[in-house]
């Protein structure tokens, strides 16, 4: 396009591509991945105003209470921050996957038998020093969360199963499998009304991040949000996984070992939501029990989706779902609204955010591609 | 349509205005300007309020304070047993000035509340499970209610109505006071004629409609002519079982509204009493209390009105026995008993009233019960 000859272009657009060509059409490539989820996310929140004026209920006092809860003081971006750090990981347990093409939606089984197995493994290594036993946890976690959706991908891989499907079905098993664990063998018998496993001791909690008031968990999901992005965008092995994610044919024609890395990217998003899992153990619970499958699983597919799968995106998109998780309690509290009106906005943004997809590169000043045929 | 849209119009304006105040004085300290000078009281739920069960319970004790002067009720539901409960509970103290909080749930307590609880010394915490020891921080403390004999009263009326002499107990999980609760209603059930049987289906979790529902049919399809329950929202079950024909008893709060025509009797609790006391002793500067129970002598546990289709002789015996209950100390579980597989669980000479702490650790199903607890 930047051989245009620019007698031959007539509209204003044109003129300007044609005197500096190269700049603008990467400037109008890098805004629409800005320029379109954040005119979804506004065109999200006007229906959700609509809705809200509905209902009877003020726009202008609910996104006041979620700025107030999410995001106005020092305690409530704590707060936002605290919530925002399950999703880092379950959210990589969706986005790595889709990059290759497979939508996962399980990572809540993967979550809960991480936090198992980091509690469990916690037990026998009592009395060794915390920076052997948080590093075993957390490899505990992982391995498990990766081997449960591993066997998504397996499946996928040699049997042809749909990975959508079963990974939300192995999720069910997840959760069975860990009530039948923590109320049978695992249950430390002084759990009485409320099964739990053994605690795993003081000494081997996670803590806050000094002068936050927000566990280490945070910096873990954004440590791993990078490593992700690195590793789909910087190494052959994510380019490999994109392009079999674009094209599963030309992949293999290409020679690129497509089920291996199915495989592979199955273990490590699980391995992330296994981490959450462990996390949420070592940092909030202190032992493993029900309350560990609490929906962050589900939130996390919500958060990749509106990324886009991207890691990097991952890390604000969760920051914005947990300020309007955090805002919840105010909504509630001040506005009378019902707990379920948070569940509604992020259905909204959902949707919004899902349509807008069907918009890329058919935006014409946001798309280069479609200057050079406004040439008569 | 219009009337809405003028009305949310001037909400809007208003909404506006007091944010822009709110925003102009500097954030949220306006808002516990607001709450100078009275009590507020946070209550929190772990499902919704209105789930005709255990969070409704509470909802309904706690509605009653809204319009007790000088105090401030704030609400919140649906809060999980996670780092969750903790952020709505600084998120009361900080934002509404909150100095007495009611986290109900029983999972809120360890390690939730008594880290808050440490955190913020000069506000009160009671939590409702009964788990409190002296160990724990000064500024807490636990309420709990023995309901057990609203499930023998129950169990009086169920043997009373039914048919086949098969009734239905629908659990969620084999924990110690759900087993009391299935173990009470075959004893009430029983002290009407010893050849009842109560068939006890445990789905495994507190809130799950699906597998409730597909209980109650089940229970239904066995020939079971009544049927009661312990999970956290009895909704589900009271309407497939009334919509399959079955007697029904309530638990947690009156679901007659449900089922008219199949609605015996219901175990309640009775919250507002202990919460009216926690809040006078709070009030009157006095020290709260720290390990408070109570059953239905004391007001903690009340029952559903009897339904009109409840017969005389059934009354009857309810009402001698719910007056008998009321003097206080009645016990049931009498020594010697057997459990559903043949051991003696609690041995001759042992009698157990509602307070007795070795119910507490109840492990076992009586015979009769058909249903095993692993």
């Amino acid at each position: 396009m930047s051989n245009a000859s620019p007698d031959t272009l007539t509209n204003a657009t044109a003129v300007l591509v044609a005197r500096r060509p190269d700049a603008l059409a990467s400037l109008a490539r890098h805004a629409e991945a800005f320029v379109i989820p954040g005119a979804a996310l506004l065109a999200g929140l006007g229906v959700f105003s609509a809705f809200l004026v509905v209902l009877g209920k003020s726009p202008s006092a609910f996104f006041l209470a979620v700025y107030l809860g999410g995001f106005g003081s020092a305690f409530s971006l704590d707060n936002s921050l605290t919530h925002a750090s399950p999703l880092l990981l379950t959210a990589l347990c969706v986005a790595l996957p889709a990059r290759l093409g497979l939508v996962i939606i399980g990572g809540e089984g993967a979550l809960v038998l991480g936090g198992l197995a980091a509690a469990s493994i916690a037990l026998p290594l009592h009395g060794m020093p915390y920076f052997v036993v948080l590093p075993a946890m957390a490899a505990a976690g992982a391995l498990v969360g990766g081997f449960w959706i591993g066997i998504v991908g397996a499946l996928r891989t040699f049997r042809g199963v749909n990975e959508t499907i079963s990974s939300l079905l192995m999720a069910y098993i997840g959760i069975a499998l860990m009530n039948q664990l923590v109320e049978g063998p695992l249950r430390d018998p002084a759990s009485l009304n409320k099964p739990s496993t053994y605690p795993i001791g003081d000494a081997y909690r996670l803590g806050n991040i000094p002068g936050m008031q927000v566990h280490w968990g945070l910096a873990v999901g954004i440590l791993a949000c990078i490593a992700c992005w690195a590793l789909m965008e910087r190494t052959t092995w994510g380019f490999a996984a994109r392009v079999a994610g674009g094209n599963v044919r030309a992949a293999q024609v290409q020679g690129l070992p497509v089920g291996k890395l199915i495989l592979a990217f199955t273990f490590i998003a699980g391995a992330c939501a296994g981490l959450a899992g462990m996390i949420e153990v070592a940092a909030v619970q202190g032992d493993a029990n029900a309350s560990l499958a609490s929906g962050y699983g589900y939130t996390g597919i919500l958060v990749a989706f509106l990324a886009r799968q991207n890691p990097l995106a991952i890390i604000p998109v969760a920051f914005l779902l947990g300020a309007i998780d955090a805002s919840g309690s105010l909504l509630q509290r001040h506005l009378g609204l019902p707990d379920a009106t948070v569940q509604v906005l992020q259905g909204i943004l959902f949707i919004t955010i899902l349509f807008s997809d069907t918009l890329y590169g058919h935006i014409k000043w946001l798309n280069p591609d479609l200057w050079v045929r406004a040439r008569p | 349509m219009s009337d809405k849209f003028r009305v949310s119009r001037r909400q809007l304006l208003k909404s506006t205005a007091a944010g822009v105040t709110m925003l102009a004085s500097g954030g949220i300290e306006p808002l516990s300007a607001l709450a100078a000078g009275t009590l507020t009281v946070g209550f929190i739920y772990v499902g919704s309020k209105d789930d005709y069960g255990y969070n409704q319970s509470h909802a309904e004790a706690a509605a009653t304070f809204k319009k007790m002067p000088g105090v401030k009720v704030v609400e919140e539901e649906n809060v999980p047993e996670t780092n969750a409960v903790v952020e709505t509970m600084e998120s009361m103290i900080n934002i509404d000035s909150a100095s007495l909080i009611f986290p109900t749930s029983f999972g809120y307590f360890d390690p939730f509340m008594l880290a808050t609880a440490k955190k913020y010394p000069k506000v009160e915490f009671r939590h409702c499970g009964g788990l409190w020891t002296k160990a724990d921080p000064a500024n807490t403390g636990s309420y709990f209610g023995y309901i057990g004999m609203g499930q023998y009263l129950n169990g009086i009326v169920a043997g009373h109505m039914t048919k086949s002499k098969k009734l239905g107990f629908i659990a969620a999980k084999p924990i110690p006071q759900v087993l009391l609760n299935i173990n009470s209603f075959l004893l009430g059930a029983r002290s009407v004629d010893p050849s009842i049987t109560v068939k006890t289906i445990f789905t495994g979790d507190w809130n799950l409609p699906v597998k409730e529902a597909e209980a109650a049919n089940a229970l239904a399809d066995q020939g079971i002519d009544a049927l009661t329950m312990h999970v956290d929202s009895p909704k589900v079950i009271i309407q497939t079982a009334a919509g399959r024909g079955l007697y029904v008893c309530g638990y947690h709060v009156d679901q007659a509204a449900l089922a008219p025509t199949k609605y015996l009797t219901g175990a309640n609790w009775n919250w507002a009493k202990p919460y009216h006391d926690f809040i006078e002793e709070k009030l009157g500067k006095k020290p709260l209390g720290q390990f408070v129970r109570g059953g239905i002598p004391e007001g903690f546990v009340k029952m559903s009105p009897l339904g009109a289709m409840v017969t005389p002789p059934a009354r009857k015996q309810f009402d001698a026995t719910l007056a008998d209950i009321m003097k206080g100390g009645f016990a049931i579980i009498r020594g010697p008993m057997k459990d559903n597989k043949g051991n003696i669980v609690v041995p001759a000479g042992k009698i157990y009233p509602e307070t007795a702490i070795e119910l507490e650790k109840m492990n076992y199903l009586l015979d009769g019960v058909i249903g095993s607890t692993s």
